[in-house]
């Protein structure tokens, strides 16, 4: 690919990826895996029935009041002076959307 | 008719008595063998033969697993599971079966059993504090909130150890204190504070001779100290200098901290934030080293016999597994035993380790001299494994 043409392509994908983050749902296989990542790997400080641990519980209760932009945040950035590290590295903003939005709505259970 | 039908029936019943006897008396045995495998998402627990390398029992009922850990009669015929969800389950080895259950707190993450074997503690994040029960009929003792500030709020409480004189050592997570609590008198305990402790203590461990309290620290760089036989002396910091000034990684997963990490002179110690494993020399309390690793550690175990210290590590390298040479100070294996790889547990002498794989769904048994794969075993998603050996162990 020519330097001009992959540029295009990668400008193209971050306007894509900007404008449609929380439109943009993970696909099925995707979304078993981030299931089992909550459940088993959030699970090991939040509780694997996300009813909380080192930390903060993460069940519908507890989440009402947070604005969902503010947990999509939380789950990318992390929050600094406390143990909740930032998972940007390991998740797009689309995958930390579809987390957040489950979150608040009650997490499914692994299948 | 009459008599044929009575013979027949007497038959039957000399058929059945022996029989019963034959399956009713379990044989003989010994438990210093034995372990526990928890199956995390399945309230389950394995109970495994290290000889045989196979399963003896499935023990259900025991409810929320994650972060699970056991410790075990003196005796090693019981096993005490502390389950996330505040469950305190005393399992019968030899029988393979539940002894009693209680709930004692909402939310939990650990316990430990006292010097004398009389006494088991849970160590509790809601409602804070540690309480004290009889191992026997676990009945509650003493229940011990770890009040801070100005007394109202109530902090989660990490690394509880058994260190000797029947007492207890604790970290307060969000008070930054450690606690020793000497129950010698359950129904009176006495607790002595060490404020200033830190901040954010994520784990604890006492040297394997009770002698030093140690909790890492998460919030701050450094690990605090505490002299057991000098208590006058209150708590002191080493390794201040230690990833100071430099961006940490994010830590996806809490190091652990126990008594394993002693080898020889010197500690093991999973470096937070940080792909390395540090060094230090239990006389002088000083850094000597710090080995690079695959991740960032989550479990640095010593071999018994101090020659060898394996380390998994925190999510995404979770499905690796490395082995330090502690005379060469270098890495000189590494394995791959499954995915998500939580814990590994040593044969009392060391001559074989268990590793469970959770998303592979299986616990491997290695050769430590050759690193060669000795059994596999299945098991839904296993994570802890605890061997009756460390009923034997202080700070367990």
């Amino acid at each position: 690919m020519l330097p001009s043409r992959r540029l295009a392509v990668t400008l193209l994908a971050a306007i894509l990826a900007g404008g449609a983050a929380a439109d943009t749902q993970p696909g099925a296989a995707r979304q078993r895996e981030l299931v089992r990542l909550v459940r088993q790997d959030c699970g090991s400080c939040h509780g694997l029935t996300l009813k909380g641990g080192l930390g903060p519980a993460l069940l519908p209760g507890a989440l009402r009041d947070k604005p969902l932009e503010a947990l999509r945040y939380t789950i990318l950035l992390g929050r600094p002076g406390t143990a909740m590290p930032a998972w940007k590295t390991i998740l797009s903003e689309a995958e930390a959307d579809w987390i957040a939005r489950r979150l608040v709505e009650g997490f499914p259970e692994e299948r | 008719m009459s008599n044929t039908l009575t013979l027949f029936r007497s038959l039957l019943a000399a058929v059945c008595a022996a029989l019963l006897a034959a399956c009713g008396a379990a044989p003989v045995r010994g438990t210093g063998d034995l372990g526990l495998v928890i199956e995390r998402a399945s309230g389950a627990v394995l109970v495994v033969d290290t000889t045989a390398r196979s399963v003896l029992a499935r023990v259900e009922g025991l409810g929320d697993l994650s972060h699970a850990s056991a410790v075990f009669s003196r005796d090693g015929r019981y096993a005490y599971v502390f389950g996330r969800d505040g469950g305190l389950t005393k399992v019968d080895l030899l029988l393979g079966r539940i002894d009693k259950r209680i709930i004692q707190s909402g939310n939990a993450i650990g316990g430990s059993i006292s010097q004398d074997g009389r006494l088991v503690v849970a160590q509790n994040y809601e409602p804070g504090g540690i309480k004290v029960f009889d191992a026997q009929t676990l009945e509650l003792l003493a229940d011990i909130p770890s009040a801070y500030g100005d007394g109202t709020r109530r902090s989660k409480v990490v690394g509880l150890a058994d260190v000797p004189g029947n007492k207890f050592a604790y970290a307060l997570f969000d008070a930054g204190e450690i606690w020793v609590a000497d129950v010698a008198d359950p129904r009176a305990p006495k607790v002595t504070r060490y404020r200033n402790a830190g901040s954010q203590p994520y784990d604890g461990l006492v040297t394997p001779d009770g002698r030093h309290y140690l909790a890492g620290l998460f919030g701050e760089d450094g690990v605090a100290l505490v002299d057991l036989w000098r208590p006058e002396q209150g708590v002191r910091r080493i390794l201040p200098d230690y990833g100071k000034g430099q961006e940490k990684l994010p830590v996806f997963k809490m190091p652990h901290l126990r008594g394993w990490a002693v080898a020889g002179r010197h500690a093991y110690l999973p470096a937070v934030g940080r792909h390395e494993v540090l060094v230090v020399d239990t006389a002088t309390w000083q850094e000597t080293a710090r080995i690079p690793v695959k991740g960032q550690p989550v479990f640095v175990m010593a071999r018994p016999d101090g020659r060898q210290v394996w380390v998994n590590f925190a999510f995404p390298d979770n499905g690796w597994v490395q082995v330090i040479d502690t005379l060469e100070g270098r890495v000189v294996h590494t394995l791959q035993p499954g995915r998500a790889v939580l814990h590994m547990e040593f044969a009392p002498r060391g001559e074989s380790v268990w590793i469970s794989a959770r998303d592979d769904h299986r616990v491997m048994v290695y050769d430590t001299a050759n690193f060669r794969e000795l059994a596999q075993l299945p098991a839904a998603s296993p994570s802890g494994i605890f061997f009756t050996a460390r009923a034997a162990r202080i700070g367990f």
